[in-house]
């Protein structure tokens, strides 16, 4: 990894975590209508994935997907627009917050349906094979979705056709209420590959650099025909599952430890170490991330709704 | 004795009722346990009954509903809880082709004594995962009985039937009512399955609305006395078998029918409804019946478009006057 990449993956870990910031601040004035999923503090899996996908490469993600569509190359404008219900937002308002798409830039879709985007992610890697290209495939799903039937038949069919797909599962140790511990028969989801003869590996996804290498080898098998990979990327989801949600089920001291070990202080830290940046060249990074957060905040509420009857349009009329 | 309650609290007092009475019940779903489910149905319950009879599971919808077959064999009666009727369509194979075909394959020698609980309908800008009042689909499947009731008395009545009965209940909870307050008696009570309320009477017009869309059409009732339209509004309560002597004993009266309800036209409850009175009491009728649904297309996320395509109390009320407009 050289420096350029070294601050590339700062820069998409700020723009993220200022984003998601920006819709905090949004939701609690009024302007999102429903509650939103924050992935406040699991910005490294995004960043460290989708730094070193082209743009012909495509992603799913889930409910809790502002994170992947930015790391993808989402205009944050466009994002926030739509989680705000505007016109202007990606799905011009009628997806909203768990449903943004942006297929010319690979974003093939956030899911509501928890472990949804699994099985569609394998079958845009079938048609990448099938179309005899060397792209990729990413899904990125949560703890929860690697219980669900979606995740084990896909991973099999992926195996077996040997199908250009990086499963990328985002550990954050909770779905909704329930504890990973309480639901999951594995300690490591990672160790699941081996039921479906495929590699599985599990990195501190609070390290960019460590999702980044993982990523880097699963993309040269994908793209060389060698078939798929399966990533935990253990996190800790530090906000409640959507906004508004207190989070009480949580184990005492947990959130300040994961608080202590946050993406973006590990990675300023490190690239400090490496002699790669200053503090105040992080301070105008980060200052640079906010501001363009808050012009697409301003845009977004700017931006007019879409007129009711739009509703209408893309569906079939009897 | 009744007191006011919330609709939510009179369907958890059904269940905890059922719980104490009977020790085969039990609850099992995503965050049912501790943490009292998505919408605070079960709150409290795990305290009183523990992780044994309130189990959290996993995100497997298919395994909850399989497994609550498998247990509802063997003599228990599980309620399952899938959250979101959205979410019921990754366990249709078990709900439909399982759940409610076993007892008559097996000529009667199993049964299979269970709830599904689902919640169902619009709420705010849910969009399109999360939004869905699909219960025709269950409808439509011989072998399941489907409840929703529209006020917290019968929350608490339906919910004590669905888990007494023999067979297979999908029992749906609208987003929009949980907090809806009325008179329920604090002592246990089953409203039978399978029988309409007269939720209010009139003579002009009938109205058959279900699930929140009750509330919708008491509301463009009381305005539209004040222009002198006197109509009746039935809630069937069950969808599945539903109370057709009710519905035509009304339409006998009033001659006119409309059918309100959040599902999609199309093969859906009023067209079920409609299709009923027309074979049944086609003499009586002296308008053409209609239906008021949701548009047909996918629940969009912006407030207008999500606005434009459900009914509301007004869209009632215009759809009644034009009803009575028409053509006789
Ligand atoms: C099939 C399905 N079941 C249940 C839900 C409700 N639900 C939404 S998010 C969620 C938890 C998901 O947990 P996880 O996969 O770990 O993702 P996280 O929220 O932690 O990012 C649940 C149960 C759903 N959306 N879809
Ligand atoms: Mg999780």
């Amino acid at each position: 990894m050289d420096n350029a990449m070294k601050v590339r993956l700062l820069e998409t870990m700020l723009n993220i975590r200022k984003a998601e910031l920006q819709l905090a601040i949004l939701y609690k004035n009024g302007k999102v209508p429903c509650a939103a999923h924050l992935y406040e503090g699991q910005e490294a899996i995004a960043a460290g994935v989708c730094a070193q996908l082209r743009v012909d490469d495509c992603l799913t993600s889930t409910h809790r997907g502002h994170g992947h569509c930015i790391a993808k190359g989402m205009p944050m404008k466009e994002m926030i627009a739509e989680v705000c219900a505007r016109k202007t937002g990606c799905c011009g308002g009628k997806g909203g917050t768990m449903h943004l798409f942006k297929p010319d830039i690979g974003v093939m879709g956030t899911i509501g349906i928890v472990g949804a985007g699994i099985p569609v992610a394998t079958g845009i890697a079938l048609a990448m094979k099938m179309q005899k290209t060397d792209r990729v495939a990413v899904s990125f799903f949560g703890d929860g979705a690697a219980n669900n039937g979606a995740f084990h038949e896909s991973l099999n069919l992926a195996s077996v056709w040997k199908l250009p797909v990086i499963f990328v599962c985002e550990n954050n140790r909770y779905a909704t209420s329930v504890a990973v511990w309480r639901s999951t028969s594995v300690e490591k989801i990672g160790d699941r590959a081996a039921s479906y003869s495929i590699p599985g590996v599990t990195v501190d996804g609070n390290c960019v650099d460590e999702v980044y290498a993982a990523t880097e080898a699963a993309l040269s098998r994908a793209r060389t025909g060698q078939g798929p990979t399966l990533i935990e990327a253990v996190t800790y989801r530090v906000r409640g599952h959507y906004e508004g949600d207190d989070a009480a089920y949580r184990k005492q001291g947990e959130l300040t430890e994961a608080r202590e070990h946050d993406p973006i202080e590990y990675w300023k830290q490190k690239l400090i170490e490496d002699g790669v940046l200053r503090e105040e060249d992080f301070a105008a990074l980060a200052a640079k991330a906010e501001a363009e957060a808050e012009e697409a905040a301003a845009f977004a509420v700017d931006s007019p709704f879409p007129a009711p009857e739009e509703a209408l349009i893309l569906t079939a009329q009897i | 004795m009744a007191r006011r309650i919330r609709f939510i609290e009179a369907l958890r007092e059904g269940m905890r009722q059922e719980m104490e009475r009977d020790p085969s019940v039990f609850i099992m779903g995503e965050g049912v346990g501790p943490h009292g489910s998505a919408f605070k149905q079960t709150d409290g319950l795990c305290a009183q009954f523990g992780e044994e009879r309130l189990r959290d599971t996993p995100i497997s919808e298919l395994a909850i509903a399989g497994t609550a077959v498998g247990a509802a064999m063997m003599g228990m009666r599980p309620i399952a809880d899938l959250m979101w009727i959205d979410f019921s369509m990754l366990a249709m194979d078990q709900i439909c082709n399982q759940a409610a075909k076993l007892r008559y394959i097996s000529n009667g020698q199993v049964k299979v004594p269970l709830v599904y609980r689902m919640s169902t309908g619009k709420s705010k800008s849910n969009a399109a995962h999360h939004s869905g009042s699909f219960y025709s689909w269950f409808i439509n499947t011989p072998g399941l009985k489907v409840v929703l009731p529209s006020t917290p008395n019968d929350a608490k009545g339906l919910i004590i039937s669905a888990i007494r009965d023999d067979d297979p209940v999908i029992y749906l909870e609208h987003k929009l009512l949980f907090n809806v307050r009325g008179d329920v008696p604090e002592e246990p009570f089953a409203i039978p399955l399978g029988v309409a309320e007269v939720k209010r009477e009139g003579t002009d017009l009938t109205i058959v609305a279900t699930g929140a869309m009750v509330g919708f059409s008491l509301t463009a009732a009381e305005a539209l006395a004040k222009e002198g339209i006197s109509v009746e509004v039935i809630d069937p309560r069950t969808l599945m078998p539903y109370d057709g002597a009710t519905i035509l004993t009304s339409v006998r009266k009033t001659g006119n029918l409309l059918c309100v309800e959040e599902g999609f036209r199309y093969c859906g409850f009023g067209s079920e409804i409609i299709a009923f009175v027309v074979e049944n009491a086609m003499d009586s009728l002296r308008r053409p019946p209609r239906q008021l649904t949701t548009m047909h297309t996918t629940i969009p996320f912006s407030p207008p478009m999500e606005d434009y395509v459900f009914p509301n109390p007004e869209r009632v009320a215009a759809a009644v006057r034009a009803l009575l407009k028409s053509e006789a």
